[in-house]
């Protein structure tokens, strides 16, 4: 296993062994160890004290199913704490079985405009991976859908994969994501939140590709226990109504959650003033396939991001004439443009979606950013021609662009708007946390901002997975959502996709080959509680990093508007007090 | 007494509506529970994951009332 430091500021690069410190970490558990231990907690995001860090999961490279995340770590342009992203991309699946457990890119070269990419390969011989360097300054200022075939052309013959910045990171936008190829070439798999792209643009970093032809693959201690627990993980999968084949995410996609939000009352409408958006249901995940199938003649199952995902959630969305608009309509996408703007219309939140895909933008933090804009009056709600011609304003770098660009803390800011739904500076997500509180506590209390992943409380208060909760109810929803960020953190540590937690939280044997499967690639004894403390200390590390950074409970707040405006059609505010927050974290 | 009735993602194939989402009218009798209403839309029970009424969840035993809105939804998750 190697550890590889790109350093920006000379371009040089080293590979060195595993310290021993870190040879249990992985994914998320090992970004944020290097981040805080390699990064001043007060250093600009921006600057070259800040680090890059990429690392694979446990599980990534193996024929786990479902298994090909990669974790993107730094001190985030958004909101100036630690942040970790993850993407599902056959990226991710080639630097583990090249062994590479952490990229590391730190420094900062002294030309602003230049660009570079390197190549990462693997020497059979010497054993061990290679780097090349190219210039990429020819790449800067175009669209990802533009570049991406022609860096495949350029290097045609050597079967690599592709990780990227766009247009938004060469801005420095604090919301700009890094971008992964997805298994059909599109640059379309976003580690999406919190601005990490610029992180990267600031470095003079374009491209990371990677050719893992002739490379060994990952190395598991113990290959019976590990195919013992992925065999139980195939088996919960494939049986669980929601991630079975033809069940409801390969069917539906992620989309399928906006009725039901919506019947909940919590699907934030017009920028957070509603719970429920009269035209859902034209924009929801049924509308999706059926209007696939209208316009395809057939039914249109979902696809694999990744290599090896079983679950395959993955959509796209086709036009009249039956050509492909864009892969991939997610619910926070869909949602972000079209509840959240209340525009109606699949064709028109397609368009957002490939635009931001192609300009290097987070849709969820577009879309939330867009909301204040028109809460502001720089545009009118439901108007999408005019939100395709602000996200064109956002991709050029112009300067109403710019300031949204910043993200929706920011622009709430500039624009004098008081409904901003942010926390930590960083737009919230698709589900209202007046109308569902856990998810409300985790907006309010993740290290990360405002993430619905940190801690996904809807399965229990919404979906019925795990338990059935009453999501209007505060009761028990502060050690719930600190539950669930715990063992997250040990999810996004795996390698594993979120998705996985629907079957085994309902199915026990699923839990149980989970462990396995990180027992076997280890060679370690871990059990269901050990699992829980690994998430809790990555949160502890996460935590002491953001203090350091200038953070104090007073950040683990939810907006004031969402205390005082009663939402419809519940009438019901955020009436969780800051006492009860401080629990989540002060009793971890 | 009538309540209107949304089936939602694969329980749209029980609709008489023939598509999932859109909601129908429907005729039931004073104190009729959300079982006795599955069963006169002959739908399974192990089908449905999540019952609402007026946006809240209930038990299969919740008695129906006039006007009632009712969705029913299959197990799904997402992200
Ligand atoms: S479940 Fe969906 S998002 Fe997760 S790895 Fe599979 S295709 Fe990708």
């Amino acid at each position: 296993m190697w550890f590889l430091r790109i350093n920006m500021s000379d371009r040089t690069h080293q590979f060195t062994e595993v310290p021993e410190k870190y040879k249990y970490f992985a994914g998320r558990a090992l970004t944020s160890n290097l981040i805080a231990d390699e990064v001043p907690p007060p250093a600009h995001p921006l600057g070259p004290n800040n680090k890059l860090v990429f690392s694979p999961g446990f599980m990534t490279g193996t024929s786990a199913p479902t298994s090909s995340r990669i974790s993107v770590g730094g001190k985030s342009p958004l909101t100036g704490g630690i942040k970790e992203s993850n993407a599902g991309t056959p990226w991710a699946w080639k630097i583990a079985r090249m062994r590479i457990k952490a990229l590391i890119v730190e420094g900062q070269p002294e030309d602003k405009g230049a660009f570079w990419g390197v190549v990462i390969g693997w020497d059979k011989e010497a054993e061990q991976p290679t780097l090349e360097w190219f210039d990429a300054t020819e790449y800067a200022g175009q669209n990802a859908y533009d570049i991406y075939p022609k860096v495949y052309e350029k290097f045609e013959g050597r079967r690599i994969s592709v990780c990227s910045i766009g247009l938004a990171s060469e801005h420095a936008y604090g919301n700009a994501g890094v971008i992964f190829e997805d298994m059909s070439q599109r640059p379309s798999r976003y580690a999406g939140r919190g601005g990490l792209g610029s992180v990267m643009g600031s470095k003079g970093l374009k491209f990371i590709l990677l050719d893992d032809s002739g490379a060994p693959g990952v190395e598991i201690v113990d290959k019976d226990l590990f195919d013992e627990g992925r065999k139980k993980m195939v088996a919960a999968l494939q049986e669980h109504a929601i991630t079975k084949p033809k069940g409801g995410l390969n069917t539906y996609g992620t989309a399928v959650l906006i009725n039901i939000l919506n019947e909940a009352g919590g699907l934030p409408t017009r920028n957070f003033a509603s719970g429920r958006f009269e035209d859902a249901a034209k924009i929801a995940g049924e509308a999706i396939f059926e209007g696939n199938k209208k316009r395809l003649g057939k039914e249109l199952y979902n696809h694999a991001c990744s290599p090896g995902c079983i679950i395959r959630c993955s959509n796209t969305w086709h036009r009249e004439d039956k050509t492909e608009h864009v892969s991939c309509v997610e619910y926070e996408s869909d949602w972000a443009f079209g509840a959240n703007l209340e525009i109606n219309d699949l064709d028109v939140i397609a368009e957002l979606i490939k635009l931001c895909n192609g300009y290097g933008l987070d849709t969820i933090e577009t879309g939330v950013t867009l909301g204040v804009a028109m809460e502001a009056g720089v545009l009118p709600f439901g108007d999408g021609e005019a939100a395709i011609k602000m996200v064109h304003q956002m991709g050029k770098g112009e300067p109403m662009g710019r300031i949204l660009g910043s993200g929706t803390g920011m622009a709430g800011k500039v624009l004098g708007v008081t409904r901003v739904p942010a926390v930590k500076g960083q737009g919230m997500p698709a589900y209202e946390p007046r109308a569902v509180k856990g998810i409300g506590i985790t907006y309010a209390t993740s290290t990360m901002g405002a993430d619905h992943t940190a801690g996904y409380t809807i399965a229990p208060e919404i979906l019925g997975v795990s338990a059935q909760l009453d999501p209007l109810s505060p009761e028990g929803k502060a050690a719930l959502s600190r539950a669930f960020q715990a063992t997250t953190a040990f999810i996004d540590s795996s390698g594993h996709c979120l998705f996985i937690a629907f079957a085994i939280l309902d199915i026990e044997s699923g839990f149980e080959g989970l462990i396995e499967e990180a027992n076997g690639v280890l060679g370690t004894s871990w059990t269901a509680d050990d699992v829980v403390n690994f998430g809790t200390e990555v949160l502890k590390v996460e935590r002491k990093f953001n203090e350091a950074a200038g953070f104090s409970k007073e950040e683990d707040r939810i907006p004031e508007f969402m205390h005082t405006e009663p939402l419809p059609p519940h009438n019901v505010v955020f009436e969780i007090d800051d006492e009860t927050l401080d629990k989540v974290y002060g009793e971890i | 007494m009538n309540i209107t009735v949304k089936l939602f993602a694969s329980l749209g194939q029980y609709s008489p509506e023939g598509e999932s989402a859109k909601p129908f009218t429907f005729d039931i009798e004073q104190g009729d529970s959300l079982k006795s209403l599955v069963r006169t839309l002959n739908i399974p029970e192990e089908d449905i994951r999540i019952k609402f009424v007026n946006g809240r969840t209930q038990d299969w035993d919740y008695r129906l009332q006039h006007d009632d809105e009712v969705g029913f939804f299959p197990p799904i998750g997402g992200g």
